[in-house]
């Protein structure tokens, strides 16, 4: 959480905001926050820590382990209609990449400023080649987007 | 020193001297969430209310305040654990 905290301004560009959500009662939120997240972001963590003690949020999202008591790494990039565009989900061990968060949000930005005319093809960033879907594509995508040249 | 795993505490379902009432209250608990919507991608999400720390302040965040914005919402294993 400390590398959203430090990279928070990239997202706020964006429009995002951020609830992090994790077991751990508000009161340990802000202990953390003063004594090792301030220190490693440079900052006071500048988005919404939420508490789900009893785990019913993460229950309800898929990321509860009854086992263990905790929240397994669970990422959810939801549009303003509230719709959930993307998830991922890790195991405990392994970190995300906040920049590939950054990138799917700006795809999922792109597509639908373009209400949908215009899609993201694979390793899109802004800037790079998208598609336009339609009956001229069908079959023909190999002419317009090549893996090689354009991902 | 032999290492115990480290779990969470949770209520037997029954009061002290009676035996476990875990098994009933599982079911209960199954009963319980099928009523609950889930998470899907390209559905709308589950809206939940929490307690929260936020700039200072202990607050309460509510995902449905933020219709009209994108939101990342992340769970994650615990405060002051290592990734």
């Amino acid at each position: 959480m400390s590398a959203v905290a430090a990279n928070y301004d990239k997202l706020q560009e964006l429009g995002v905001e951020v609830i992090s959500v994790s077991v751990d009662s508000q009161f340990v939120h802000k202990v953390w926050n003063d004594q090792e997240l301030s220190k490693m972001a440079e900052r006071d963590v500048p988005f919404h820590m939420a508490s789900d003690g009893p785990g019913n949020v993460g229950k309800v999202y898929g990321v509860y382990d009854e086992a263990a008591g905790v929240e397994l790494r669970g990422r959810f990039i939801i549009d303003p209609d509230g719709v959930i565009q993307a998830m991922e989900v890790m195991t405990p061990p392994v970190g995300r990449q906040l920049s590939e968060t950054i990138r799917q949000v700006q795809a999922f930005q792109h597509v639908r400023a373009t209400k949908g005319a215009e899609v993201c093809p694979a390793g899109w960033t802004p800037g790079k080649k998208v598609l336009k879907p339609g009956p001229a594509l069908v079959g023909n995508v190999w002419k317009e987007w090549s893996p090689l040249k354009d991902h | 020193m032999a290492e115990q795993k480290a779990g969470c505490a949770r209520p037997t379902g029954a009061v002290v001297g009676e035996p476990s009432r875990q098994e009933k209250s599982k079911e209960q608990l199954i009963e319980k969430e099928i009523n609950m919507v889930t998470a899907k991608v390209g559905a709308k999400a589950p809206d939940f209310e929490a307690p929260a720390y936020f700039r200072g302040e202990f607050t309460t965040v509510k995902l449905s305040d933020f219709l009209g914005k994108w939101v990342m919402v992340c769970f994650y294993p615990g405060d002051f654990t290592f990734v």
